[in-house]
Protein backbone atom coordinates (compact mmCIF):
# COMPACT_ATOMS: atom_id res chain seq x y z
CA UNK A 1 0.00 0.00 0.00
CA UNK A 2 1.23 3.57 -0.97
CA UNK A 3 2.43 5.98 1.54
CA UNK A 4 1.31 9.47 2.25
CA UNK A 5 4.48 12.23 3.81
CA UNK A 6 2.93 15.48 4.65
CA UNK A 7 5.59 18.21 4.98
CA UNK A 8 4.49 21.07 7.42
CA UNK A 9 6.33 24.63 7.16
CA UNK A 10 5.12 26.75 10.57
CA UNK A 11 6.28 30.15 12.25
CA UNK A 12 8.48 28.18 15.08
CA UNK A 13 9.59 25.11 12.42
CA UNK A 14 9.06 22.28 10.24
CA UNK A 15 6.70 19.15 10.85
CA UNK A 16 6.45 16.20 9.41
CA UNK A 17 3.53 13.91 8.96
CA UNK A 18 3.23 10.52 7.63
CA UNK A 19 0.63 7.81 6.91
CA UNK A 20 -0.45 4.91 4.97
CA UNK A 21 -2.63 5.05 2.19
CA UNK A 22 -5.84 5.08 4.25
CA UNK A 23 -4.80 8.09 5.50
CA UNK A 24 -6.22 7.95 8.81
CA UNK A 25 -3.39 6.93 11.57
CA UNK A 26 -0.70 9.32 11.47
CA UNK A 27 2.92 9.71 13.17
CA UNK A 28 4.27 13.44 13.56
CA UNK A 29 7.78 14.09 13.55
CA UNK A 30 9.46 18.05 14.69
CA UNK A 31 9.66 20.36 15.03
CA UNK A 32 12.92 20.17 12.49
CA UNK A 33 14.37 23.77 13.05
CA UNK A 34 12.59 24.59 16.22
CA UNK A 35 12.25 28.24 16.82
CA UNK A 36 12.98 29.21 13.01
CA UNK A 37 10.57 30.24 10.36
CA UNK A 38 10.15 27.24 7.59
CA UNK A 39 8.44 29.49 4.88
CA UNK A 40 8.27 26.64 3.00
CA UNK A 41 9.98 22.48 2.54
CA UNK A 42 9.02 19.88 -0.51
CA UNK A 43 10.33 17.24 -1.99
CA UNK A 44 11.95 15.74 -5.26
CA UNK A 45 9.71 14.17 -7.94
CA UNK A 46 12.56 12.54 -8.51
CA UNK A 47 14.22 11.25 -5.40
CA UNK A 48 11.23 11.84 -2.49
CA UNK A 49 13.84 11.70 0.23
CA UNK A 50 15.64 14.41 -1.21
CA UNK A 51 13.97 17.33 0.82
CA UNK A 52 14.67 20.86 0.58
CA UNK A 53 13.80 23.26 3.26
CA UNK A 54 13.57 27.03 3.50
CA UNK A 55 14.51 28.36 7.31
CA UNK A 56 14.57 31.55 8.09
CA UNK A 57 15.24 33.98 10.70
CA UNK A 58 14.38 37.86 11.32
CA UNK A 59 18.34 37.95 13.47
CA UNK A 60 19.77 35.67 11.21
CA UNK A 61 18.75 35.50 7.92
CA UNK A 62 18.47 32.73 5.10
CA UNK A 63 19.49 29.27 5.40
CA UNK A 64 18.91 26.29 3.28
CA UNK A 65 18.21 22.79 4.49
CA UNK A 66 18.54 19.68 2.78
CA UNK A 67 17.78 16.09 3.77
CA UNK A 68 18.72 13.08 2.14
CA UNK A 69 16.86 10.85 4.10
CA UNK A 70 13.16 12.03 4.20
CA UNK A 71 14.14 14.55 6.90
CA UNK A 72 15.97 11.88 9.55
CA UNK A 73 18.80 14.22 8.94
CA UNK A 74 19.58 17.71 8.10
CA UNK A 75 22.15 19.29 6.69
CA UNK A 76 23.18 22.43 4.81
CA UNK A 77 24.48 21.78 1.18
CA UNK A 78 28.10 22.14 0.47
CA UNK A 79 28.47 22.44 4.35
CA UNK A 80 28.18 19.04 5.85
CA UNK A 81 30.06 18.62 9.57
CA UNK A 82 32.89 17.14 9.28
CA UNK A 83 33.85 17.83 5.93
CA UNK A 84 36.85 20.82 5.01
CA UNK A 85 35.90 23.86 5.50
CA UNK A 86 37.11 24.96 2.02
CA UNK A 87 35.95 23.83 -1.71
CA UNK A 88 39.15 21.85 -3.62
CA UNK A 89 39.90 25.36 -5.24
CA UNK A 90 40.30 27.14 -1.89
CA UNK A 91 36.84 28.89 -1.98
CA UNK A 92 35.20 28.90 1.21
CA UNK A 93 31.88 26.86 1.45
CA UNK A 94 29.28 28.00 3.18
CA UNK A 95 27.39 29.57 -0.17
CA UNK A 96 24.35 27.69 0.16
CA UNK A 97 22.40 30.80 1.69
CA UNK A 98 23.61 33.22 -0.61
CA UNK A 99 21.08 34.54 -2.54
CA UNK A 100 22.67 37.67 -4.24
CA UNK A 101 20.82 39.38 -6.93
CA UNK A 102 22.29 39.50 -10.76
CA UNK A 103 24.00 43.21 -10.95
CA UNK A 104 26.46 42.50 -13.86
CA UNK A 105 26.64 45.08 -15.96
CA UNK A 106 24.66 43.46 -19.15
CA UNK A 107 21.57 43.05 -16.84
CA UNK A 108 21.98 45.03 -13.75
CA UNK A 109 20.97 48.42 -14.24
CA UNK A 110 17.02 47.55 -15.08
CA UNK A 111 17.06 45.45 -11.93
CA UNK A 112 18.30 48.06 -9.07
CA UNK A 113 14.98 49.63 -7.99
CA UNK A 114 11.11 48.75 -7.74
CA UNK A 115 8.30 50.38 -6.55
CA UNK A 116 7.96 51.41 -3.33
CA UNK A 117 5.11 51.92 -0.50
CA UNK A 118 5.04 55.43 -1.26
CA UNK A 119 5.63 55.22 -5.07
CA UNK A 120 9.18 56.19 -5.28
CA UNK A 121 11.67 53.56 -6.01
CA UNK A 122 13.52 51.16 -3.73
CA UNK A 123 16.28 48.92 -4.49
CA UNK A 124 15.95 45.36 -4.13
CA UNK A 125 16.86 43.78 -0.88
CA UNK A 126 17.00 40.11 -0.37
CA UNK A 127 14.75 39.01 2.82
CA UNK A 128 13.68 35.70 2.38
CA UNK A 129 13.16 32.27 0.49
CA UNK A 130 9.01 32.55 0.26
CA UNK A 131 8.86 28.93 -1.97
CA UNK A 132 11.17 26.08 -3.38
CA UNK A 133 10.52 24.48 -6.42
CA UNK A 134 12.54 20.99 -7.10
CA UNK A 135 12.79 19.89 -10.78
CA UNK A 136 10.75 17.59 -12.18
CA UNK A 137 13.69 15.30 -13.95
CA UNK A 138 16.94 16.42 -11.97
CA UNK A 139 16.86 16.10 -7.63
CA UNK A 140 19.91 18.33 -7.74
CA UNK A 141 17.80 21.57 -9.51
CA UNK A 142 15.60 23.54 -7.64
CA UNK A 143 14.47 26.72 -7.88
CA UNK A 144 13.55 29.70 -5.08
CA UNK A 145 10.96 32.68 -5.72
CA UNK A 146 12.36 35.14 -2.95
CA UNK A 147 11.83 38.33 -1.32
CA UNK A 148 12.34 41.22 -2.69
CA UNK A 149 10.92 39.18 -6.26
CA UNK A 150 13.26 37.20 -8.08
CA UNK A 151 13.85 34.08 -9.52
CA UNK A 152 16.57 31.98 -8.06
CA UNK A 153 18.08 28.67 -9.12
CA UNK A 154 20.65 25.44 -8.19
CA UNK A 155 22.09 23.26 -10.13
CA UNK A 156 24.03 21.29 -7.24
CA UNK A 157 21.96 20.48 -5.21
CA UNK A 158 21.08 23.64 -3.03
CA UNK A 159 24.97 24.59 -2.52
CA UNK A 160 25.06 27.63 -4.52
CA UNK A 161 21.93 29.44 -6.04
CA UNK A 162 21.80 32.19 -9.08
CA UNK A 163 19.50 34.15 -10.31
CA UNK A 164 17.32 33.74 -13.62
CA UNK A 165 17.78 37.93 -14.14
CA UNK A 166 15.28 37.77 -16.92
CA UNK A 167 12.16 38.11 -14.95
CA UNK A 168 13.08 40.81 -12.60
CA UNK A 169 15.17 42.37 -16.47
CA UNK A 170 12.55 42.04 -18.60
CA UNK A 171 10.94 45.71 -18.29
CA UNK A 172 8.30 45.81 -15.96
CA UNK A 173 10.50 45.50 -12.61
CA UNK A 174 10.16 48.97 -11.59
CA UNK A 175 6.58 48.88 -11.57
CA UNK A 176 6.76 46.11 -9.01
CA UNK A 177 5.37 47.18 -5.61
CA UNK A 178 5.17 45.24 -2.03
CA UNK A 179 1.89 44.06 -0.46
CA UNK A 180 1.40 44.02 2.87
CA UNK A 181 3.14 40.39 3.30
CA UNK A 182 6.17 41.79 1.19
CA UNK A 183 7.03 41.51 -2.48
CA UNK A 184 7.17 37.88 -2.16
CA UNK A 185 7.75 35.39 -5.56
CA UNK A 186 5.85 32.77 -3.80
CA UNK A 187 4.34 30.06 -7.15
CA UNK A 188 6.72 28.43 -9.37
CA UNK A 189 4.72 25.85 -11.34
CA UNK A 190 7.11 23.85 -14.17
CA UNK A 191 5.15 22.15 -16.80
CA UNK A 192 5.23 18.54 -16.86
CA UNK A 193 5.11 18.45 -20.65
CA UNK A 194 7.92 21.02 -21.85
CA UNK A 195 11.20 22.05 -19.70
CA UNK A 196 11.31 25.78 -20.82
CA UNK A 197 8.09 26.68 -19.63
CA UNK A 198 6.93 27.89 -16.23
CA UNK A 199 4.60 30.02 -14.83
CA UNK A 200 5.60 32.17 -11.67
CA UNK A 201 3.55 34.45 -9.81
CA UNK A 202 4.35 37.53 -7.60
CA UNK A 203 2.64 39.25 -4.80
CA UNK A 204 2.03 42.54 -5.45
CA UNK A 205 3.04 41.89 -9.60
CA UNK A 206 1.08 39.69 -11.09
CA UNK A 207 1.91 36.26 -12.85
CA UNK A 208 4.62 35.80 -15.42
CA UNK A 209 5.32 32.84 -18.07
CA UNK A 210 8.61 31.36 -19.93
CA UNK A 211 8.92 29.65 -22.66
CA UNK A 212 12.53 29.13 -23.06
CA UNK A 213 13.81 27.87 -19.39
CA UNK A 214 13.51 31.68 -17.75
CA UNK A 215 15.76 33.56 -20.29
CA UNK A 216 12.90 35.69 -20.80
CA UNK A 217 9.32 36.32 -19.53
CA UNK A 218 6.23 37.61 -20.49
CA UNK A 219 3.47 39.09 -17.75
CA UNK A 220 0.14 37.45 -18.60
CA UNK A 221 -2.26 39.12 -16.38
CA UNK A 222 -4.71 40.40 -19.17
CA UNK A 223 -7.83 39.99 -17.69
CA UNK A 224 -7.09 40.45 -14.27
CA UNK A 225 -8.99 43.78 -12.66
CA UNK A 226 -7.75 45.55 -9.39
CA UNK A 227 -9.43 47.69 -7.87
CA UNK A 228 -7.27 49.08 -5.28
CA UNK A 229 -4.42 49.88 -8.08
CA UNK A 230 -4.40 52.90 -9.76
CA UNK A 231 -5.04 50.95 -13.47
CA UNK A 232 -7.61 48.75 -12.73
CA UNK A 233 -6.33 47.10 -15.76
CA UNK A 234 -2.68 47.51 -15.56
CA UNK A 235 -0.09 44.78 -17.20
CA UNK A 236 1.44 44.35 -13.41
CA UNK A 237 0.66 45.76 -10.27
CA UNK A 238 -1.85 42.97 -9.28
CA UNK A 239 -1.74 41.04 -5.85
CA UNK A 240 -2.00 37.57 -7.23
CA UNK A 241 -2.08 35.15 -4.24
CA UNK A 242 -1.53 31.95 -5.73
CA UNK A 243 -1.88 29.77 -9.09
CA UNK A 244 -2.43 26.36 -10.15
CA UNK A 245 -3.01 23.72 -12.61
CA UNK A 246 -3.39 20.06 -13.18
CA UNK A 247 -0.13 18.19 -14.45
CA UNK A 248 -1.87 16.92 -17.31
CA UNK A 249 -3.37 20.11 -18.40
CA UNK A 250 -0.71 22.96 -18.00
CA UNK A 251 -2.42 25.70 -20.39
CA UNK A 252 -5.22 25.75 -17.79
CA UNK A 253 -4.59 27.60 -15.13
CA UNK A 254 -6.84 28.71 -11.89
CA UNK A 255 -5.49 31.39 -9.99
CA UNK A 256 -6.66 33.21 -6.24
CA UNK A 257 -6.55 37.11 -6.75
CA UNK A 258 -6.37 39.03 -3.62
CA UNK A 259 -9.63 39.15 -4.91
CA UNK A 260 -11.25 37.79 -7.17
CA UNK A 261 -11.00 33.37 -8.37
CA UNK A 262 -10.08 33.58 -12.11
CA UNK A 263 -8.87 30.70 -15.10
CA UNK A 264 -7.45 31.12 -17.99
CA UNK A 265 -7.55 28.39 -20.74
CA UNK A 266 -4.59 29.57 -23.17
CA UNK A 267 -1.66 29.71 -20.62
CA UNK A 268 -2.37 33.13 -18.96
CA UNK A 269 -2.97 34.81 -22.41
CA UNK A 270 -7.01 36.24 -21.07
CA UNK A 271 -8.42 35.51 -17.81
CA UNK A 272 -11.40 35.49 -16.74
CA UNK A 273 -13.05 35.44 -13.48
CA UNK A 274 -15.01 32.34 -11.81
CA UNK A 275 -15.98 33.37 -8.47
CA UNK A 276 -19.31 32.43 -9.44
CA UNK A 277 -21.58 32.10 -5.77
CA UNK A 278 -18.62 31.93 -3.35
CA UNK A 279 -19.34 33.56 -0.31
CA UNK A 280 -16.34 35.75 -0.44
CA UNK A 281 -13.46 35.96 -3.15
CA UNK A 282 -10.81 37.16 -1.44
CA UNK A 283 -8.30 34.04 -0.44
CA UNK A 284 -5.36 32.86 -0.29
CA UNK A 285 -4.56 29.24 -1.48
CA UNK A 286 -6.04 27.38 -5.03
CA UNK A 287 -5.43 24.02 -5.77
CA UNK A 288 -6.49 21.65 -8.42
CA UNK A 289 -8.19 17.77 -7.69
CA UNK A 290 -5.25 15.38 -8.50
CA UNK A 291 -8.00 12.91 -11.05
CA UNK A 292 -10.25 16.02 -11.92
CA UNK A 293 -8.65 18.69 -13.50
CA UNK A 294 -11.82 20.68 -13.53
CA UNK A 295 -12.09 20.34 -9.59
CA UNK A 296 -10.76 23.02 -7.98
CA UNK A 297 -10.32 23.81 -3.93
CA UNK A 298 -10.36 27.56 -2.63
CA UNK A 299 -10.82 28.68 1.53
CA UNK A 300 -12.81 31.69 1.15
CA UNK A 301 -11.43 34.58 3.33
CA UNK A 302 -13.65 37.32 4.41
CA UNK A 303 -12.13 39.91 3.15
CA UNK A 304 -8.13 41.90 3.23
CA UNK A 305 -8.69 43.56 6.24
CA UNK A 306 -10.04 40.39 8.43
CA UNK A 307 -8.12 37.87 7.30
CA UNK A 308 -10.14 35.20 8.98
CA UNK A 309 -13.70 32.92 7.45
CA UNK A 310 -16.59 34.57 6.89
CA UNK A 311 -19.07 33.53 9.60
CA UNK A 312 -16.09 32.21 12.01
CA UNK A 313 -17.25 29.02 9.58
CA UNK A 314 -14.19 27.48 8.29
CA UNK A 315 -15.21 25.96 4.50
CA UNK A 316 -13.65 24.53 1.91
CA UNK A 317 -15.23 25.40 -1.22
CA UNK A 318 -15.09 22.98 -4.31
CA UNK A 319 -16.00 23.55 -7.87
CA UNK A 320 -16.44 20.39 -10.24
CA UNK A 321 -16.89 22.40 -13.20
CA UNK A 322 -13.52 24.51 -13.35
CA UNK A 323 -14.91 27.39 -11.91
CA UNK A 324 -18.78 29.39 -11.11
CA UNK A 325 -20.46 26.71 -9.18
CA UNK A 326 -19.30 25.69 -6.27
CA UNK A 327 -20.32 24.28 -3.20
CA UNK A 328 -19.05 24.50 0.58
CA UNK A 329 -17.31 21.37 2.14
CA UNK A 330 -18.35 21.77 6.30
CA UNK A 331 -17.75 18.05 7.41
CA UNK A 332 -15.33 17.60 10.38
CA UNK A 333 -14.35 21.42 9.80
CA UNK A 334 -15.11 24.32 12.83
CA UNK A 335 -18.72 25.39 11.77
CA UNK A 336 -18.59 28.42 14.59
CA UNK A 337 -15.72 30.75 16.61
CA UNK A 338 -13.42 29.38 14.05
CA UNK A 339 -11.16 32.50 13.09
CA UNK A 340 -7.88 31.15 11.41
CA UNK A 341 -6.58 32.06 8.09
CA UNK A 342 -5.34 29.81 5.43
CA UNK A 343 -1.59 30.78 4.26
CA UNK A 344 -0.70 31.14 0.41
CA UNK A 345 1.51 28.27 0.04
CA UNK A 346 -0.64 26.10 2.72
CA UNK A 347 -3.08 23.73 0.90
CA UNK A 348 -1.55 20.41 -1.28
CA UNK A 349 -3.18 17.52 -3.03
CA UNK A 350 -1.91 14.11 -2.95
CA UNK A 351 -2.66 11.63 -5.99
CA UNK A 352 -3.98 8.71 -4.58
CA UNK A 353 -7.16 7.29 -5.51
CA UNK A 354 -9.27 9.01 -3.82
CA UNK A 355 -7.59 12.25 -3.81
CA UNK A 356 -6.42 13.33 -0.49
CA UNK A 357 -6.83 16.64 0.03
CA UNK A 358 -4.82 18.79 2.95
CA UNK A 359 -4.53 22.18 4.22
CA UNK A 360 -2.91 24.28 7.41
CA UNK A 361 -4.13 27.21 9.54
CA UNK A 362 -2.66 30.35 10.88
CA UNK A 363 -3.68 28.70 14.18
CA UNK A 364 -1.76 25.66 13.63
CA UNK A 365 -4.13 23.07 12.51
CA UNK A 366 -3.49 20.53 9.29
CA UNK A 367 -6.43 19.46 8.11
CA UNK A 368 -7.14 16.40 5.88
CA UNK A 369 -9.38 14.65 3.35
CA UNK A 370 -9.20 11.78 2.40
CA UNK A 371 -12.11 11.64 -0.16
CA UNK A 372 -11.55 14.77 -2.11
CA UNK A 373 -12.93 16.96 0.41
CA UNK A 374 -16.23 15.12 1.17
CA UNK A 375 -15.07 14.65 5.20
CA UNK A 376 -12.06 16.82 6.99
CA UNK A 377 -10.33 15.46 10.04
CA UNK A 378 -7.02 17.23 11.87
CA UNK A 379 -4.63 15.32 11.35
CA UNK A 380 -2.55 17.74 13.67
CA UNK A 381 -4.18 20.33 16.00
CA UNK A 382 -1.86 22.65 17.53
CA UNK A 383 1.25 23.44 15.72
CA UNK A 384 2.41 26.97 15.16
CA UNK A 385 1.38 28.64 12.36
CA UNK A 386 1.33 26.69 9.41
CA UNK A 387 2.96 28.35 6.40
CA UNK A 388 2.98 25.93 4.27
CA UNK A 389 1.88 22.21 3.60
CA UNK A 390 3.20 20.06 0.70
CA UNK A 391 2.43 16.41 0.18
CA UNK A 392 4.39 13.05 -1.26
CA UNK A 393 2.86 10.20 -2.47
CA UNK A 394 5.56 7.13 -1.35
CA UNK A 395 5.83 3.81 -2.98
CA UNK B 1 42.61 31.75 22.29
CA UNK B 2 39.82 34.04 21.58
CA UNK B 3 36.24 32.90 23.03
CA UNK B 4 33.17 33.38 21.43
CA UNK B 5 29.04 33.42 22.77
CA UNK B 6 26.97 32.98 20.36
CA UNK B 7 22.98 32.52 20.30
CA UNK B 8 21.90 29.61 20.82
CA UNK B 9 20.13 29.65 17.01
CA UNK B 10 23.77 29.75 15.46
CA UNK B 11 25.29 27.09 18.24
CA UNK B 12 22.59 24.49 16.40
CA UNK B 13 24.11 25.44 13.19
CA UNK B 14 27.24 25.02 13.65
CA UNK B 15 26.42 22.00 15.73
CA UNK B 16 28.78 23.24 18.85
CA UNK B 17 28.04 23.32 22.50
CA UNK B 18 29.00 26.02 24.78
CA UNK B 19 31.48 28.63 24.06
CA UNK B 20 33.52 28.55 20.65
CA UNK B 21 37.15 28.76 20.98
CA UNK B 22 38.89 30.31 18.18
CA UNK B 23 42.79 31.14 17.45
CA UNK B 24 42.88 34.21 15.45
CA UNK B 25 46.11 35.31 13.21
CA UNK B 26 46.93 38.52 13.84
CA UNK B 27 45.50 41.59 15.58
CA UNK B 28 42.14 40.85 16.78
CA UNK B 29 39.21 42.66 15.81
CA UNK B 30 35.71 42.31 15.36
CA UNK B 31 36.09 41.76 11.90
CA UNK B 32 39.14 38.77 12.23
CA UNK B 33 37.08 37.03 15.11
CA UNK B 34 34.53 37.15 12.60
CA UNK B 35 36.27 35.70 9.95
CA UNK B 36 37.82 33.21 12.21
CA UNK B 37 34.82 32.07 13.12
CA UNK B 38 32.83 32.07 9.68
CA UNK B 39 36.24 29.57 7.98
CA UNK B 40 35.95 27.31 10.90
CA UNK B 41 32.13 27.06 10.63
CA UNK B 42 31.31 28.14 7.40
CA UNK B 43 27.55 27.42 7.52
CA UNK B 44 27.57 30.76 9.72
CA UNK B 45 28.66 32.71 6.82
CA UNK B 46 25.47 35.30 6.09
CA UNK B 47 23.79 34.59 9.30
CA UNK B 48 26.05 37.02 11.35
CA UNK B 49 26.90 39.34 8.87
CA UNK B 50 25.90 39.47 5.74
CA UNK B 51 27.33 37.62 2.49
CA UNK B 52 28.03 40.56 0.60
CA UNK B 53 28.55 43.81 2.42
CA UNK B 54 30.01 41.98 5.78
CA UNK B 55 27.75 44.49 7.58
CA UNK B 56 26.22 43.52 11.02
CA UNK B 57 22.63 41.95 10.45
CA UNK B 58 20.59 44.50 12.15
CA UNK B 59 19.57 42.47 14.93
CA UNK B 60 22.72 41.15 16.66
CA UNK B 61 25.08 43.33 18.33
CA UNK B 62 28.95 42.81 19.49
CA UNK B 63 29.88 42.62 23.25
CA UNK B 64 33.02 42.99 24.68
CA UNK B 65 34.01 43.27 28.60
CA UNK B 66 30.39 45.16 28.96
CA UNK B 67 30.97 47.12 26.22
CA UNK B 68 28.76 47.23 23.42
CA UNK B 69 31.12 47.55 20.56
CA UNK B 70 28.74 46.93 17.70
CA UNK B 71 28.98 50.30 16.30
CA UNK B 72 32.55 51.04 16.03
CA UNK B 73 34.74 50.36 13.01
CA UNK B 74 35.38 46.80 12.65
CA UNK B 75 39.04 46.86 13.04
CA UNK B 76 39.14 48.30 15.88
CA UNK B 77 41.18 46.32 18.42
CA UNK B 78 39.63 44.21 20.83
CA UNK B 79 40.39 44.79 24.80
CA UNK B 80 42.97 42.46 25.73
CA UNK B 81 41.00 40.43 28.00
CA UNK B 82 39.29 39.28 24.95
CA UNK B 83 42.79 38.73 23.30
CA UNK B 84 44.12 36.46 25.80
CA UNK B 85 40.72 34.64 26.13
CA UNK B 86 40.21 35.80 30.09
CA UNK B 87 36.72 37.48 28.57
CA UNK B 88 34.59 36.23 25.54
CA UNK B 89 33.56 37.97 22.65
CA UNK B 90 29.34 37.63 22.44
CA UNK B 91 27.23 37.66 19.25
CA UNK B 92 24.00 38.36 20.72
CA UNK B 93 20.67 38.58 19.12
CA UNK B 94 18.20 41.42 19.88
CA UNK B 95 15.61 40.24 22.21
CA UNK B 96 12.66 41.18 20.21
CA UNK B 97 10.14 39.58 17.73
CA UNK B 98 7.42 36.41 19.10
Amino acid sequence: MSKVRVLVGTRKGAFILTSDGKRQQWEVSGPHFGGWEIYHLKGSPVDPNRLYASQTSGWFGQIIQRSDDAGKSWHQPGTPPGEPVTMPDGSPKGESNKFVYDATPETGKPLTTHQWYDGTQHPWEFKRVWHLEPSLSDPDMVYAGVEDAALFRTTDGGKTWHELAGLRGHGSGPKWSPGAGGMGLHTILLDPGNPKRMFIAISAAGAFRTEDGGKSWKPINRGLRSQYIPDPEAEVGHCVHRIAFHPSRPGVLFMQKHWDVLRTDDAGESWREVSGNLPTDFGFVIDVHAHEPETIYVVPIKSDSEHFPPEGKLRVYRSRTGGNEWEALTKGLPQSNCYVNVLRDAMAVDTLDPCGVYFGTTGGQVYASADGGDNWTPIVRDLPGVLSVEVQKLP
Amino acid sequence: MILVVLPAHLRTLARVEGDVQLEVAGPVTVRSVLEALEARYPMLRGTIRDHTTLERRPFLRYFACGEDLSLESPDTPLPEAIVNGQEPFFVIGAIAGG
